[in-house]
């Protein structure tokens, strides 16, 4: 009788590359409800949308290219690509900004490049930066929070700012950063007390998304999705780099170190973000020098450039070095490491 | 009480120990046929002493000592010696000793060492290689060969390993519960031969009772210890067992030897004992037959050659379709291309797993580097990069990230979230580096012969350049001797009489250029008259003749012309050259009218042109060179 031949292992752990992302997909609905909370149903609607527009895609870019459809679709790694773009988006976004968002991320960071695993960009980062650079008015126009804003739209309204010709004409407000940005002359203490928008640390709403987030993270470290080496690497960067430079809260200061953690994509980036294992550095150590890097590079834009927010970029640039890091982080293969002989 | 150290990495699988642990070991029927491979271990194989038709005893050698022997497991009658499946990862034939069992089971007289303490420490080493003992753990390494050479430098510490950190097997385990002081007499044995300093016997904590057998059977022994440590996939290889216990690393490339320790299998131990103290070689080991296609398992104590599936029926074998019959475990193990594959000496599992038991092969998806393979590697390797190296073919790379440290153990394809089969890529491309080795090798070594050709020409050519100039330099010096002291006066006048002389000589070769003339004009009128007188009758002979005219006519025009004795080279060369002008255009002419019908002769003919145009050639660069 004939028997059935295989390598070994015979034996394996039952994950999959689906369990992996869906893990990550569910780590983020704590912080999508705290958005939504505070800032209507924007962002759900986004994320709604933007699925939708990345299975059309993920579905156009197979079809183009000649691979079959089930596999890769249930693979869910466009699903996670759109979620994480549309969670970065502000909120009311129009449709279109979401499509040419989703496109880029899947048509151009991911299968331009070869597809899952290939792509040497994180494919959210590329379609926010594409839009950032593209349309910097839709992508700087944020909602207020619920205790600043007169009343949060509700989904029939969401729908027609969405949909509608025009771009959202309701109130929109400048975020936390971009005031501590354009801060000239106050006392960090006076800001904080003239204008609402800061809340306690890092701005209303902001603090609590971040904070959700982070728990989401914290999640995915229990799973073992990922390694804790890159986020805490880019939270201790960016906390070091506010502590070093602020300056006792004078008119000069760059903000907190809680600010800067808790305000912005900082737990989402940390956590969601530079995560993303196909574009980051492979070892733990190499992993470390990624994470910092965009610690560094984030604070930097942050307080001396002009967007809204610089987790993306920063990433881009990580994403760059990658390679580079692999190269001289290379880990210490048993029996290789001196002082562990005699 | 020692502290174990941690390894990087590792697994937790399911371990699935009790499916064959709940029963003690069974001694398995003797088949009616044995098929005992010659090459059971690493190493070259021995040399078969025995042919078909012979009749053997048990215990009877059936090789010679040229490579690890294989003994009789029982008494019967060689049937045949070929090439028959055998458990190997290739799933290639292999040479075969096949015996005919007679059931009688009767053995030849054995010879027990009496007092293995009095006993010379290599002679005891020989017994065991003799015994044909290899290593029971998996990889078959001969125990004889790890052992200490009289006078070397012995090891510091001997590892026992009782880990089996596979999942599914427990042939050690109830080894060690059954048989604990066998071991530990084997240990002593080995430590009488190693003399080490320590003695440390690893056992996962899984093995409670194995434990605890285990540090009674070594009671009080000074400096030994038993070692438990927590369970985890692969702490039972040699290199993560060495750091668990001892915190060192065998350093890459390198051997525990190296580094002061020496590494048995407790099953080994047993072996050792059985060699020395009964004089029994290794015919027979313990056996794990387990998984759900068995109903009946539990470990079996069988006759080493046993086809699989005789030893499978014997644990209530009722096989699935499609049926995966794996040696080893699930981890390491591999399948089997046959259930007639013998049990050898490095079985120590027979899984057959039931369906949906082990994960089906599953295609494989992209590799999205998120790096659970680094986090399980214990031999600190970051398998992705390896993976992506194996694809591209880049050896360079793969060497630089270490994949001969890769050990095979088969933790990163077991947390693949993409169910890539990495460890079958870093065997592939240990074969390619290999190959490529032995390749970069041979044109080394060529290019070495080469050099070393080319210096040996060089050096003669110097020797020979030197023996010249010594030779010319020792008659300058003669004739340095000569002129000095003799009359300045003298030697002008001697000067101009060998000059005087020389004028001679020449005024000689012309005059014998005329006496030659002469000659040769003699022999053409001869030759011409020969000619003459020729009938015809014979065309070869005329043709002799005909040609001895035109070879003498020539020699006749290649001498310089005595009238014209100054101007006979330059004139010599003219005539040459319009003998050589005429040729060429002779031999274009023909070329010109050749029609190309027969290739050889068109090519003959360019070729004649060729070479008369060289001819030309080199005799105006002469001219040239003269003027």
């Amino acid at each position: 009788m004939s028997l059935l031949v295989v390598t070994s292992p015979h034996a394996h752990g039952n994950l999959s590359t689906a369990k992996v992302m869906r893990t990550v997909l569910l780590a983020t609905i704590p912080g999508v409800a705290v958005l939504t909370y505070y800032f209507g149903p924007g962002t759900l609607i986004n994320l709604v949308l933007g699925a939708a527009f990345a299975v059309l895609c993920e579905s156009l870019a197979l079809w183009l290219r000649g691979q079959p459809l089930r596999p890769f679709l249930s693979d869910y790694s466009a699903l996670v690509t759109s979620t994480l773009l549309c969670i970065a988006l502000p909120p009311y976004a129009p449709w279109w900004l979401l499509l040419v968002g989703v496109a880029s991320s899947i048509l151009m960071a991911k299968h331009l490049y070869g597809g899952l695993g290939y792509n040497p960009f994180n494919p959210a980062m590329v379609g926010y930066v594409v839009l950032l650079i593209s349309f910097p008015l839709q992508m700087s126009s944020w909602a207020p929070p619920r205790p600043l804003a007169d009343d949060v739209p509700g989904f029939m309204d969401a729908f027609t700012a969405v949909f509608s010709a025009s771009s959202y004409d309701g109130v929109t407000m400048a975020t936390p950063l971009d005031l501590m940005r354009q801060n000239a002359g106050m006392l960090l203490d006076d800001l904080y007390e003239q204008t609402p928008q800061f809340g306690s640390y890092g701005g209303i709403g902001w603090e609590a998304a971040n904070i959700a987030f982070l728990l989401g993270g914290l999640w995915l470290l229990y799973k073992r999705v990922f390694t804790w080496h890159a986020p805490i690497a880019m939270l201790v960067a960016i906390a070091l780099c506010a502590a070093l430079f602020y300056d006792e809260g004078s008119s000069q200061s760059g903000g907190s170190p809680l600010f800067h953690l808790l305000s912005g994509a900082t737990m989402f980036g940390a956590f969601f973000i530079i995560t993303d294992p196909v574009s980051s550095a492979v070892s733990n150590r190499g992993r470390l020098i990624f994470g910092a890097l965009i610690g560094v590079i984030v604070y930097t834009i942050r307080v001396g450039g002009n967007y809204p927010d610089a987790v993306a970029f920063a990433v881009l640039v990580a994403n760059f070095a990658a390679p580079f890091i692999d190269n001289y982080t290379q880990p210490t293969a048993y029996g290789t490491a001196k002082g562990k002989q005699q | 009480m020692r502290r174990p150290h941690d390894f990087h990495g590792g697994i937790y699988p399911l371990e699935r120990k009790e499916l064959s642990n709940q029963r003690e070991i069974r001694r398995a029927k003797i088949s009616r046929q044995l098929v005992l491979p010659i090459s059971q271990h690493i190493g070259p194989p021995a040399k078969v002493t025995v042919s078909t038709g012979d009749r053997v005893l048990g215990g009877q050698r059936l090789t010679d000592l040229s490579g690890l022997p294989v003994h009789a497991p029982t008494s019967g009658t060689i049937t045949a010696i070929e090439d028959r499946p055998i458990p190997h990862v290739s799933g290639m034939l292999g040479r075969c000793i096949v015996l005919d069992t007679d059931g009688e089971d009767t053995w030849i007289d054995l010879d027990p060492v009496a007092d293995y303490r009095g006993a010379d420490p290599q002679k005891l080493i020989d017994r065991l290689f003799e015994a044909g003992i290899a290593g029971l753990g998996g990889a078959g390494f001969p125990a004889a060969r790890k052992l200490p050479r009289a006078g070397g430098n012995g090891p510091e510490t001997l590892i026992i390993n009782g880990t089996e950190c596979e999942p599914y097997i427990t042939a050690d385990d109830l080894l060690m519960r059954e048989q604990a002081h066998r071991i530990v007499e084997g240990i002593d044995i080995l430590a009488h031969i190693a003399e080490p300093k320590e003695v440390l016997i690893g056992i996962e904590d899984n093995k409670p009772e194995a434990i605890a057998a285990m540090k009674q059977a070594v009671g009080d022994r000074d400096h030994w210890e038993v070692v438990v440590f927590p369970t985890k996939y692969p702490s039972g290889g040699e290199k993560q067992l060495i750091e668990i216990l001892t915190g060192k690393q065998v350093p890459s490339g390198g051997l525990p030897a190296h580094i002061g320790i020496l590494c048995q299998n407790v099953g080994t131990a047993v072996a050792v004992r059985d060699a020395i103290v009964d004089g029994r070689p290794l015919v027979s080991r313990v056996t794990t037959v387990t998984g759900e296609s068995a109903t009946d398992r539990g470990n079996f104590d069988v006759l080493l050659g046993t086809p699989m599936r005789d030893l499978l029926e014997q644990a209530d074998y009722q096989p699935t379709k499609p049926q995966r019959l794996v040696m080893g475990g699930p981890m390491m193990g591999f399948t089997m291309p046959s259930d007639e594959c013998p049990i050898v000496k490095t079985t120590n599992c027979l899984l057959v797993p039931g369906k949906g038991e082990l994960a089906d092969p599953a295609a494989a998806q992209a590799c999205i580097r998120c790096g659970m393979c680094a986090e399980a590697c214990p031999a600190e390797l970051l398998p992705q990069q390896l993976y992506w190296f194996a694809r591209s073919k880049d050896l360079e790379r793969l060497e630089e990230h270490h994949l001969f440290d890769c050990i095979e153990c088969g933790a990163c394809s077991y947390v693949c979230p993409s169910r890539i089969p990495l460890v079958q890529y870093y065997r592939a491309s240990k074969a390619a580096v290999r190959e490529h080795q032995a390749e970069t090798m041979k044109a080394e070594q060529a290019r070495e012969r080469f050099e070393a050709r080319q210096e040996r020409m060089e050096r003669l050519a110097a020797e020979k350049e030197a023996k010249r100039a010594a030779r010319k330099r020792a008659a300058m010096a003669k004739a340095a001797d000569k002129t000095d002291g003799e009359d300045p006066i003298k030697a002008a006048i001697e000067r101009a009489q060998a000059k005087k002389a020389a004028q001679m000589a020449a005024g000689a070769s012309a005059n014998d250029d005329v006496e030659k003339r002469k000659k040769i004009e003699a022999r053409l009128s001869k030759a011409r008259e020969k000619l003459a007188a020729d009938d015809g009758s014979d065309p070869t002979i005329t043709a002799a003749l005909q040609k001895a005219v035109a070879t003498t006519e020539q020699k006749l025009a290649e001498l310089p012309e005595p009238s014209a004795a100054d101007s006979a080279d330059s004139s010599g060369a003219d005539a040459q050259r319009q003998k050589i002008e005429v040729r060429l255009s002779k031999a274009r002419e023909k070329l010109a009218a050749d029609d190309g019908s027969n290739p050889t002769v068109t090519a003959a003919l360019e070729k004649a042109v060729a070479t008369t145009e060289a001819k030309l050639d080199a005799l105006a660069g002469k001219d040239e060179a003269v003027s």
